[in-house]
């Protein structure tokens, strides 16, 4: 084992004794890492004295947290240049040939550079944070607890591993380091929005959300590094390609495999979306189990959680409830008002959202929407049993007609997420990332065409014309 | 050695390498020439395991670039068309690195590095950054590189190329050490006179397609034909009268010249020697025509192209 990581650690060092002699990279690094600390610090100091002034300690308690949670990125933001220019900077140096044509496994060359491009942004970060709970814990103030520090500590990991695998991603596929660098803002805009939903958490204090948050950074960041080795090709790094959009190309690409050489509609149906389908069905499998899983899941969450809360809820909380019912609209004055265009384009909305969602996360995001739609249906289930309603035959009059259309609708939709999210982590070879991406957009939009949305409109026009007679009838009104 | 078999290269719809065959055993030099993106680097690339062949075969130091890369990368010493230098490191550092990129021991890797930055002449500069290097000091560090782990199987493109003629000779000799060390070289070289200097056999590479390949004799017999020789006089003399021996064709004459084209020289210039004796003629010089590689280079060129080749 450690003969397979010796070439790891060779490349890493090589490089940070390379880093450690350029100035240009020293110089920001330890600016940003030395002085921010400061900054933040007298920022801290002035924050006190006002809050103080209002006795609101609480906030205060809470501030100290997402200020070493700042002050741990921005180190972080400035060193991901190493990563950015790991391969693409050897690339355009000519460096990388060399280095290619050495007996060297793809993956120990990308660890190397991962190593290297996480070590230095994250000693920063250490050394940032470290140096700020000093300055804090010198005026006194409390420290946040140890499970707080530890969450602290394993985020801005996270972070860094997050940003720097999305880096390298970049800097295999970038043909220059301009390039690169310009495409950085699509990983420093996306964490620090997820900073903030992070700062929210940390100001909640809610320490569970807060591990399945780390939890979920950590999972995407692995997903990236799996990308990342996936879609590293050598011959693609020496190619010449250079800084240019081509769109004649993309549209060339997406139309032939949309189009798949079908001649006419029923070859397209009949061929060519139905390969897409095929190869789609683990995924369609899956997310038929995923579906079961977390009906059931739901349904038994409602019916322990919710019915333990009803059991001790004061007869106030019980009126509160009731009224709020009360205030719901009315089943039988929605007949004839639920239209049939805004439930389709509602539902074709979700799922385009649940696309959107999966394409930038690997799949993660799209499949948590999905499961919580479909928890929905268990939830809602387990619900009207607890309130004392026989389920089923509301569920055989409300869910059932339109929900065997669009219930498959959602499915294979989200199926199609999660087939396209385990394409890009596996190997390709032989195609440019680019490529592989524009074949699953195109597998994507076949699908969603030629089966889900076709599904929504039926199932849009029963949802809004049939279900709530039948519904009526079930449960009167 | 290398043995290629049918090896070609596709980039989408750029033909770029198309059924190259090649054989080079252990102790020998193949030379291959062509204009720039002809695709010699393409093939030194597939070579080295960096490019997957679209088809074919090639198998180097016993192994297969497709199946074995990673085998095929430890066995080759490659001189790349960009020199790929580090040039915050020192010479001795960037040595010692690619001794440790191909697991040689330290008291190895201090040696060999010892020894080959002395050969190349750069021993006093082995502690300078590389960064302070003139081009030449750059192009015979790559050179050293390619040499640490003593592969048996060198790929060198343009190994002179921007050295000055005392380094110049200096690589050529080492190339020729390690030819007679029995090591196998493809030499990618725009320099005619340093191939025909070392290289054992010689290929041509147009477009992707090797247009010719052989001995340097063979190449100048098959495109620029059988040798000639001059005849000089010292005073005027009529050779309209002179009986050629058979597989011997005149072809151009002067009072006191003329040049033949000889099928068989071994054979047949003995024959004419003899006649020009019992001739009495004056000869003062029998000589053969120079014909270099780089006359064979531009008529196939040319003969490609469809153009004439101007001598």
């Amino acid at each position: 084992m450690f003969n397979r990581l010796r070439p790891v650690w060779l490349v890493a060092k090589r490089e940070l004794r390379d880093q450690f002699r350029d100035w240009r990279v020293l110089l920001p690094m330890a600016i940003l890492t030395l002085c921010f600390p400061f900054l933040m610090n007298e920022f801290a100091k002035e924050t006190i004295e006002f809050l103080n002034q209002y006795g609101a300690n609480l906030v205060l308690e809470r501030l100290i947290p997402i200020s070493i949670m700042i002050i741990g990125f921005f180190p972080i933001t400035v060193s991901l240049v190493v990563a950015l220019e790991s391969f693409v900077g050897e690339k355009e140096r000519g460096t990388i040939e060399p280095l290619l044509t050495a007996p060297f496994d793809d993956w120990q060359l990308y660890f190397g550079k991962l190593l290297v491009g996480a070590v230095t942004p994250l000693t920063a970060s250490y050394i940032s944070i470290g140096l700020y709970l000093f300055m804090i814990s010198r005026q006194g103030l409390a420290l946040p607890d140890g499970m707080v520090m530890l969450q602290l500590f394993l985020l801005t990991t996270a972070h860094a591993i997050l940003m720097v695998s999305a880096a390298i991603v970049i800097s295999v596929q970038s043909t220059s380091v301009k390039a690169a660098n310009l495409l950085a803002s699509f990983i420093v805009i996306p964490v620090a929005i997820l900073m903030q939903g992070e700062a929210v958490l940390l100001f909640w204090g809610n320490e569970t959300v807060l591990w399945l948050g780390i939890l979920g950074v950590l999972i995407i960041a692995l997903l990236l590094i799996r990308v990342g080795i996936s879609h590293f090709e050598r011959e693609y790094l020496l190619g010449r390609e250079i800084d240019t959009l081509n769109f004649k190309w993309i549209v060339r690409t997406f139309w032939r495999n949309f189009k798949g050489g079908a001649v006419s509609l029923r070859d397209w149906y009949g061929r060519v979306l139905a390969d897409s389908l095929r190869r789609a069905r683990p995924a369609l499998l899956l997310m038929f189990l995923i579906a079961l899983t977390s009906a059931w899941a739901s349904y038994e969450w409602i019916m322990v959680n919710v019915s333990d809360t009803i059991e001790k809820a004061s007869p106030k909380d019980l009126a509160t409830i009731e009224e709020n019912i009360e205030e719901l609209p009315d089943l039988a004055s929605m007949r004839g008002h639920l239209d049939a265009s805004f439930l389709f384009l509602n539902n074709t909305r979700s799922m385009v959202i649940i696309f959107l969602a999966g394409l930038t996360s690997f799949s993660v995001l799209g499949v948590l929407i999905y499961i919580l739609n479909i928890a929905l249906i268990g939830g809602v289930y387990a619900l009207l049993e607890l309130i004392g309603i026989s389920p089923i035959p509301i569920f055989l009059a409300g869910v059932l007609p339109h929900g065997i259309f669009e219930i498959p609708a959602l499915m294979i939709g989200s199926a199609v997420v999660l087939y396209i999210g385990a394409v890009l982590v596996t190997p390709q070879t032989g195609k440019s990332m680019g490529e592989v991406i524009l074949e699953m957009l195109a597998d994507w939009a076949k699908i969603f065409v030629g089966v889900v949305v076709p599904l929504l409109a039926l199932a849009a026009v029963i949802e809004a014309y049939v279900t709530p007679a039948l519904l009526l009838k079930v449960i009167g009104g | 050695m290398i043995e290629t078999n049918d090896l070609s290269k596709q980039f989408h719809d750029f033909v770029a390498v198309e059924g190259v065959n090649l054989s080079v055993q252990s102790g020998q030099i193949l030379a291959l020439l062509g204009q720039n993106g002809a695709g010699k680097t393409t093939t030194v690339r597939m070579l080295t395991a960096l490019l997957q062949p679209t088809r074919g075969t090639a198998r180097v130091a016993g192994y297969d670039v497709a199946k074995n890369g990673h085998d095929v990368r430890a066995s080759v010493g490659v001189l790349t068309e960009h020199h790929g230098l580090y040039m915050r490191m020192t010479a001795e550092e960037y040595m010692d690195f690619f001794g440790q990129v191909y697991n040689l021991p330290a008291s190895l890797r201090k040696t060999r590095t010892e020894n080959l930055l002395e050969y190349f002449g750069l021993a006093e500069a082995a502690r300078r950054r590389i960064g302070e290097y003139s081009k030449g000091m750059r192009q015979k560090l790559a050179l050293a590189r390619a040499m640490i782990h003593e592969p048996g199987v060198l790929l060198l493109d343009e190994p002179t190329s921007a050295m000055d003629p005392e380094s110049a000779r200096l690589v050529r000799d080492e190339i020729a050490r390690l030819k007679s060390a029995q090591r196998t070289i493809l030499l990618c070289s725009h320099n005619l006179t340093e191939v025909e200097l070392l290289a054992d056999k010689i290929a041509i590479i147009y477009r992707g397609r090797i247009l010719i390949q052989g001995t340097l004799d063979e190449l100048k017999r098959d495109v620029l034909g059988h040798p000639e020789y001059v005849v000089r006089f010292s005073n005027p003399w009529d050779a309209g009268g002179l009986e050629l021996p058979e597989g011997m064709e005149m072809l151009t004459k002067t009072p006191t010249s003329f040049k033949v084209r000889v099928e068989a020289p071994e054979e047949s210039n003995p024959i004419l020697m003899q006649r020009l004796a019992s001739l009495s003629v004056p000869v003062v010089a029998f000589q053969e025509e120079m014909r270099t590689l780089e006359q064979v280079y531009l008529k196939v060129m040319a003969a490609v192209r469809g153009k004439d080749y101007v001598q």
